[in-house]
């Protein structure tokens, strides 16, 4: 187990120092001067000067890595162009709502998922099945966004249950829930969708085994085998896929942050980009890079503590 | 009273009939055997019994488990009989047992969903039965940390530990080797006695029926052939079918004699090491010896079999003979030339051998045409020959099939086609030697001892060599001049093969032909 | 499940031809603007409705296949010509230090947000067709590389790659000869799952502008139009949000359908 876990966590670091190798290529390097391309052609010589030294663009290239990275790990973030204000004080205010909101679109997605593929699967080829195989190609098959634009013309501007946007802070939780409410649950259906096939194939694909029919030649009924053998076995893959999702709602939320005027994430790093201020760019994306490659690291630690296989190999 | 009745059995699947009024009786305390090839509905009479058919059969007539008709039981109550009154092993135990739940939960699970006790006593009751079956692990032991044969023992203790009046085993011995099958078999014959159990075991191993059971029941097609107690049967077969059935078993190859000695395949001392997983995070990775100190030669037209159970090293041998991989240690020459070098293959070494592999069924690219299957091996060759076509014809004929199956795809054949189209493969740019991988393993016996006649036939048509692998020491025995017996990467004993049968020199030799179930000799008529 | 690919493929089949249409004719020239007859319901002069330049939506649906097809299609076909070869090389040096590599090359894209380097790019390079299709493809190169190595690693433990290397092969040969034949079903699945993610990266991206420009028409560019209008004019904002819908429904269908056709016969070739 020890040796997993450490294999684990030598894979984070080196997959985390690769990350922050190619974001800073990207954005540090590849536009050629970074602060011409921020302040666009008719920049003043002298402030085109000052933003060169203030982002430490004279030094030495392994210099300005070094220096980004030891910033980053002590809090550090830079200051922003744009709103001159330390970009680590912008994302602090930003992910209180990007990660409720992801964490809220998850539990939600998975709600509806696990009943809706555990159901399919237990009745293969009967009307359940059939329902709920259609009604999960329709959710995969729609933008979230427009769905987001369908479910704000019927239940904020028709129904008038919640508002079309806003963000009202956490000092109101509840109106805080349900301002994030309509955005999740744009976000979770089409997951919820792609959740439900994951979980039935990965059923079906258990229910097929040798173990099911040993567990059935012991007396346990089809239910019984379904629910005590076969549905645990089938969460291990579920469990890539949710880490999987998690990523995407953090990202994801971009757009339909934007639709609903939630000051997350997704809306720093869209007008920052419009704004060119790399600076904050940079940063935001490194964090949801480490975001990501964090909850890889969860998932499989989550294996390990499931799937006993992996306990005795590296 | 009978414990198993079954009368006029009658099943359908879909659009096919599967079984056609089969008749069977099993008493208390006796072992019934089901044989027959491949199709013939042993296991789906088994799955019957136990209720467990899959959706779309239908099934008529009766089968009485003291006295209650399983056919006309609920679902329900059939659940209540399974694991209680009626347990099953099946063949493949590798794949049995869930992977996420200790093998002391999962016999304890066949107590707790029959009996209102407490988790207490069940996981006592399962430890017991553990040791009983003679597991001496932990019972919170994963699957995955046991063997074969450890986990089969898992399997009959699930299936047992209630103490069920009939116990049927499909084919529980066919996935394990030799040694660990004859354990098995003991193990089971003696469960019977003790707790006064019927055992319903269904194989196609001649010889282990001959061996184990009090009563043999033979199947063809779905049918009953023929149906009486062991020695009666041995004595008197009158159906014809169960005639050819064990005339194929015991089958004897006419060897056309091996003469001359010149030296073919020289293989010195050789050694081959794997990067073994990692125990430590620091240090030098441990290495696994697949090859330890392995010499023998072989002469050009001789006959070599090779003996060996699982994990012997059979397959990395063969792979480094072929000069596929390179060795550690020691050197391997075919006709004074090195058989592995490096990445550019020698080409004129190379086409003087080939193989036969085990399974029929992944021993060719499916979307390749036979024609271009066959002739695969020109690749060695400089020039590709000049009439391809009618050397390929003349390939296949050689084997037995016809110019015509050219142009088929390899699923339109049967096993035992395939085997030999895999012959003819091995056979197309004439070399020197081949090596059949368990080459027959996998094939029904009577089809087996048509394959073995086409590869004595071709040892008279020309000069050829061949290392014979395989784990059946039967078979070894009627195709081989000289034997070769590994264990754990060792030979351990070689020598003529007759002489290496009749008065075997090594204790692990000794084990291994102790174990192997025989079949009775008989009279020809 | 022939019923899926009968669905499916009518779908596809109905989208495709409506982008090849457009290329010689479509009901309305969309370049000039015909205010007057702005938000019209549909109606038989215009059979979806004009939007609220008073363009014939129609028209701009059929525009709009043609962007949404020629993005998906081409971002597939990076992911394909550039992921297959990649994946299959590290199945072929399965275990050395270039599969870890490749694997490592593939877990890195996969940890970056495929939407936020979308958006990244187009900006940083400018709003764009060909720049969207780059964005979109790079994501595809991973999921070809990673599937096409899933797929060929069992087959190389089969018996008949060992009977190819009996017979001198290289692993180059092998690797064309025998291992792409036997996953090409597989990557045509893929693909066409890979292409209906794809029309819908493209439709996200031309909503927030960064996808193809006007008066190059995309169903997202007409569904950001849509969006203030949605209360007065739904037609304008349900129209391509179907358009969308069907399209990628039709495709998940057909490969769903595909699916289910080639393995059974992959099955009976292989018994």
């Amino acid at each position: 187990m020890i040796r997993y876990i450490a294999s684990r966590l030598l894979s984070l670091t080196l997959s985390l120092i690769a990350a922050s190798i190619v974001i800073f290529a990207v954005i540090e390097v590849i536009p050629g001067d970074p602060a011409a391309f921020m302040l666009g052609v008719n920049a003043r010589p002298d402030t085109l000067l000052a933003l060169r030294d203030q982002m430490g663009l004279n030094d030495p290239l392994p210099l300005r890595y070094f220096t980004w990275v030891t910033g980053m790990l002590t809090g550090d973030f830079g200051i922003s162009w744009t709103y001159k204000t330390p970009v680590a004080e912008l994302i602090n205010d930003r992910i209180w709502v990007s990660l409720p909101l992801a964490i809220y679109a998850l539990v939600l997605s998975t709600i509806i998922a696990f009943p809706a593929g555990i159901i399919a699967a237990s009745r293969r080829g009967g009307m359940g099945d059939v329902s709920i195989m259609g009604a999960t190609q329709l959710g995969v098959a729609i933008p979230n966004f427009w769905f987001a634009m369908i479910l704000v013309l019927i239940f904020a501007i028709k129904l008038r249950w919640f508002s079309a946007g806003g963000f009202p802070g956490w000092e109101t939780p509840l109106l805080a829930i349900k301002s994030l409410t309509l955005p999740a649950i744009a976000l979770a259906l089409p997951q919820a969708a792609i959740l439900a096939r994951v979980m039935r194939s990965s059923l079906l694909d258990n229910l097929g085994e040798d173990y099911i029919r040993t567990a059935r030649a012991k007396g346990l009924t089809r239910r019984q085998a379904l629910w005590r053998h076969a549905v645990r076995n089938a969460l291990i893959p579920v469990l890539t896929i949710i880490g999987l999702q998690f990523s995407f709602l953090l990202a994801g939320g971009i757009i339909i942050e934007q639709i609903f005027f939630l000051p997350g994430l997704g809306r720093l790093i869209f007008q920052s980009i419009s704004a060119r201020d790399l600076i904050v760019v940079e940063s935001v994306v490194m964090l949801l890079v480490f975001v990501v490659i964090v909850v890889n690291f969860a998932v499989d630690l989550a294996y390990a503590v499931v799937d006993p296989r992996l306990r005795s190999r590296a | 009273m009978t414990l198993l009745h079954i009368r006029d059995l009658i099943l359908t699947i879909g659009t096919t009939d599967i079984l056609h009024d089969v008749d069977l009786q099993l008493q208390r305390g006796e072992i019934v055997a089901i044989t027959g090839e491949s199709g013939s509905g042993k296991s789906m009479t088994a799955l019957s019994i136990m209720g467990l058919l899959p959706r779309g059969a239908r099934s008529s007539g009766q089968i009485l488990l003291d006295g209650t008709d399983i056919l006309t039981t609920s679902e329900p109550d059939l659940c209540k009989m399974r694991g209680n009154t009626m347990g099953m092993v099946f063949q493949e135990p590798m794949t049995a047992l869930n992977p996420v739940q200790t093998i002391g939960d999962q016999v304890a699970e066949t107590i707790l969903i029959h009996e209102d006790t407490s988790k207490k006593q069940a996981h006592k009751r399962a430890a017991d039965m553990l040791q009983r079956v003679g597991l001496d692990v932990a019972p919170s032991r994963f699957p995955h940390e046991l063997s074969g044969g450890q986990r089969q023992r898992v399997v009959i203790a699930m299936a047992i530990v209630k103490h069920p009046k009939l116990l049927i085993a499909d084919e529980p011995t066919t996935a394990l080797d030799v040694t660990t099958q004859a354990n098995i078999l003991t193990l089971l014959k003696d469960l019977v006695r003790e707790f006064d159990m019927g055992l319903l075991l269904i194989t196609h191993d001649l010889a282990v029926v001959a061996d184990v059971a009090d009563h043999i029941v033979v199947m063809q097609k779905g049918r009953v052939v023929e149906s009486a107690p062991t020695p009666d049967l041995l004595a008197n077969m009158s159906h014809p079918y169960t005639r050819a059935l064990f005339d194929a078993s015991s089958h004897q190859v006419d060897l056309p004699i091996h003469t001359g000695c010149v030296q073919l395949v020289h293989a010195s001392h050789i050694v081959r090491d794997y990067p073994a997983p990692r125990k430590k995070l620091f240090g030098p990775r441990p290495k696994f010896r697949a090859l330890d100190d392995v010499s023998f030669t072989i002469d050009r037209g001789e006959r070599v079999g090779l003996v060996g159970e699982s994990g012997c090293g059979k397959s990395t041998l063969t792979r480094a003979l072929l000069g596929l991989e390179d060795v550690q240690g020691g050197t391997i020459t075919l006709d004074g030339a090195p058989v592995f070098t490096g990445k550019k293959p020698n080409l004129t070494v190379r086409r003087k051998m080939q193989v036969v592999f085990q399974d029929p069924y992944g021993s060719f690219n499916p979307r390749h045409r036979v024609s271009r299957l066959v002739s695969e091996p020109w690749h060695l060759l400089d020039h590709p020959p000049d009439n391809p076509e009618a050397r390929i014809a003349a390939a296949l004929e050689d084997v037995g099939l016809s110019a015509s199956d050219a142009s088929k795809y390899i699923h339109e054949f049967s096993g035992g086609q395939r085997q030999r189209i895999a012959i003819a493969r091995a056979l197309i740019v004439e070399p020197d030697l081949i090596i059949f991988d368990e080459a027959v393993s996998a094939l029904d016996v009577s089809v087996r001892a048509q394959v073995l006649d086409l590869i004595a036939d071709l040892c008279r048509k020309r000069p050829l060599a061949y290392l014979f692998i395989s784990h059946d020491l039967t078979v070894v025995r009627s195709v081989t001049d000289r034997v070769l017996v590994m264990k754990s990467g060792q030979i351990v004993e070689q020598g003529a093969t007759e002489s290496v049968f009749n008065n075997p020199q090594h204790r692990y030799t000794q084990t291994l032909l102790a174990a192997a179930p025989k079949l009775p000799d008989f009279e020809e008529a | 499940m022939s019923r899926s690919i009968a669905i499916g493929a009518t779908l596809t089949l109905v989208f495709l031809g409506l982008a090849a249409l457009s290329f010689i004719y479509t009901p309305y020239d969309i370049q000039s603007f015909d205010i007057p007859n702005k938000l019209h319901r549909p109606d038989a002069a215009n059979w979806l409705g004009t939007d609220h330049f008073g363009r014939d939506i129609l028209s701009m649906i059929m525009l709009g296949a043609r962007t949404s097809i020629a993005v998906a299609v081409l971002a597939v076909g990076i992911g394909i010509c550039i992921g297959v070869p990649l994946g299959l090389l590290a199945a072929a040096r399965r275990g050395s230090l270039l599969d870890e590599l490749i694997m490592r090359g593939n877990d890195l894209v996969f940890a970056f947000p495929s939407l936020v380097i979308a958006i990244l790019i187009t900006a940083i390079f400018g709003p764009s067709a060909i720049n969207a299709i780059i964005a979109i493809g790079i994501f595809n190169i991973p999921v070809f590389a990673r599937l096409s190595r899933g797929a060929a690693l069992p087959i190389w433990e089969r018996d008949f790659i060992l009977a190819a290397r009996v017979a001198g092969k290289s692993s180059l040969r092998i690797s064309i000869e025998h291992i792409l034949p036997n996953i090409t079903n597989l990557m045509i699945v893929q693909g066409t799952i890979q292409f209906s993610l794809g029309i819908l990266a493209e439709a996200a991206l031309s909503y927030i502008g960064l996808g193809a420009q006007p008066p190059t028409a995309s169903w997202g560019r007409m569904l950001a139009d849509a969006q203030t209008l949605t209360s007065i004019a739904p037609h304008t904002a349900l129209i391509p949000g179907m358009a969308i819908v069907l399209m990628v429904l039709g495709l998940n269908l057909l490969g769903d359908g595909l699916r289910d056709w080639l393995d059974p016969r992959i099955r009976i070739a292989r018994t």
